[in-house]
């Protein structure tokens, strides 16, 4: 295993302890976070703290390159439903979804030097009845 | 999609190709109409094209530009390091003092040089014929800039703000009209396209080129259209009337 993957193996456990204690995310240990929508995520959690990056990867390429739109794992997806609700972000804070657990886990995010960090209009109009503030 | 769902999918479908040749039995039905779910890759019997219309086309218009602005977040403004996706040409026969206005963007080429050259494998054509910058694989070298003999291409040479959440777009990379893809893959049509219909100017036909019912392709055969450069025998998906 490469250093590179040593370290993200080292942060990918350090989030799975933080995500393993009971209670919404006001952990002492965890990063505390806003986010849109409750309810269930594309895939378990844990799984997705670890993998989603790997899932993004295969999901840009089918979207890109053969022109499949609304895969499971799109990155508009996880923006629709983890950006906050004051202001429709995943980044601006250490409460936004992706740079608060980035931040958390110091690892860059360089998704949004390109993409949209705001939810689709559609998703915040579906989103505003939504309750809960936990992911 | 459950598997269930995909099953029975499966099964209507085949039910109904049954059913219409049981309906119409000696008729060969040619499958032209390549209507696409969002969710299908895009296929290979599709070429998408552009045909414009250069009489219809006023000098000093910027409808299709500035809605090539707004769908993809683009700045707008032309200085010298500014994106670009679609220009609009004026010409004029010194001659004869004919005088033609003309948007001009990536032409989508069947043999798009601007492929052959990246070192990368960004540049590269869709199945359906679009021509696109895959811009995770970008490296900025802009040497598809020099290759493409439209000027099609633009550097971003800044950072970008405001991207919207479909066209995503960041310094470094090169990148160029996409044909609208995030609404064509959705049954949609590119937006400079509606924007011309509905000023009522009605200069550009947005199609598939394979189709011979499509609009485009009747009118296709209907007139005499170019294509720029076409000695290059890039086969531009782009087409012009009047020019």
């Amino acid at each position: 295993m490469s250093v590179a993957g040593i370290l993200r193996a080292a942060t990918a456990a350090a989030l799975l302890l933080a995500g393993s204690a009971a209670g919404p995310l006001a952990l002492a240990s965890g990063p505390a976070l806003d986010a849109a929508r409750s309810g269930p995520c594309v895939e378990d959690p844990k799984l997705m703290r670890r993998s989603h990056p790997d899932f993004l990867k295969h999901g840009r390429d089918d979207t890109v390159r053969k022109g499949v739109r609304g895969i499971r794992h799109s990155l508009a997806a996880c923006v629709d439903c983890h950006a906050s609700k004051a202001d429709g972000r995943v980044l601006g804070s250490e409460r936004h979804f992706c740079q608060g657990c980035h931040t958390y886990a110091a690892v860059k995010v360089d998704c949004f030097d390109c993409h949209a960090s705001t939810a689709r209009p559609s998703a915040t109009a579906a989103a505003a009845p939504a309750s809960g503030g936990t992911r | 999609m459950n598997p269930v769902d995909q099953r029975r999918r499966d099964f209507l479908g085949k039910a109904a190709v049954a059913a219409g040749a049981m309906i119409a039995p000696g008729v060969i039905l040619y499958d032209y109409a390549h209507a696409k779910a969002p969710g299908d890759p895009a296929s290979p019997k599709v070429r998408w094209g552009m045909l414009i219309d250069t009489t219809k086309c006023a000098s000093g218009c910027r409808d299709c530009v500035d809605a090539c602005n707004r769908e993809n977040g683009l700045p707008g403004s032309t200085r010298p390091t500014d994106s670009q996706w679609i220009r609009k040409v004026d010409l004029k026969d010194l001659k004869s003092g004919k005088a033609v206005s003309l948007p001009v963007m990536c032409q989508h080429c069947a043999e798009p040089p601007c492929v052959d050259v990246c070192p990368t494998g960004a540049s590269f054509k869709r199945e359906d014929g679009i021509v696109l910058v895959d811009r995770h694989t970008c490296i900025g070298c802009r040497y598809c800039m020099m290759a493409c003999p439209y000027k099609a291409r633009s550097f971003v040479h800044e950072p970008t703000t405001g991207q919207k959440p479909d066209v995503p777009r960041g310094k470094g990379c090169v990148e160029s009209c996409t044909l609208c893809v995030h609404k064509v893959d959705r049954g949609g049509t590119p937006s400079c396209v509606e924007a011309c219909a509905a000023a009522g100017h009605g200069a550009i036909v947005f199609g598939d080129l394979n189709d011979p019912a499509s609009e485009i392709s009747r009118r296709v055969r209907a007139a005499t259209t170019t294509q720029l450069r076409a000695d290059l025998r890039t086969d531009n998906g782009v087409r012009y009337q009047g020019l």
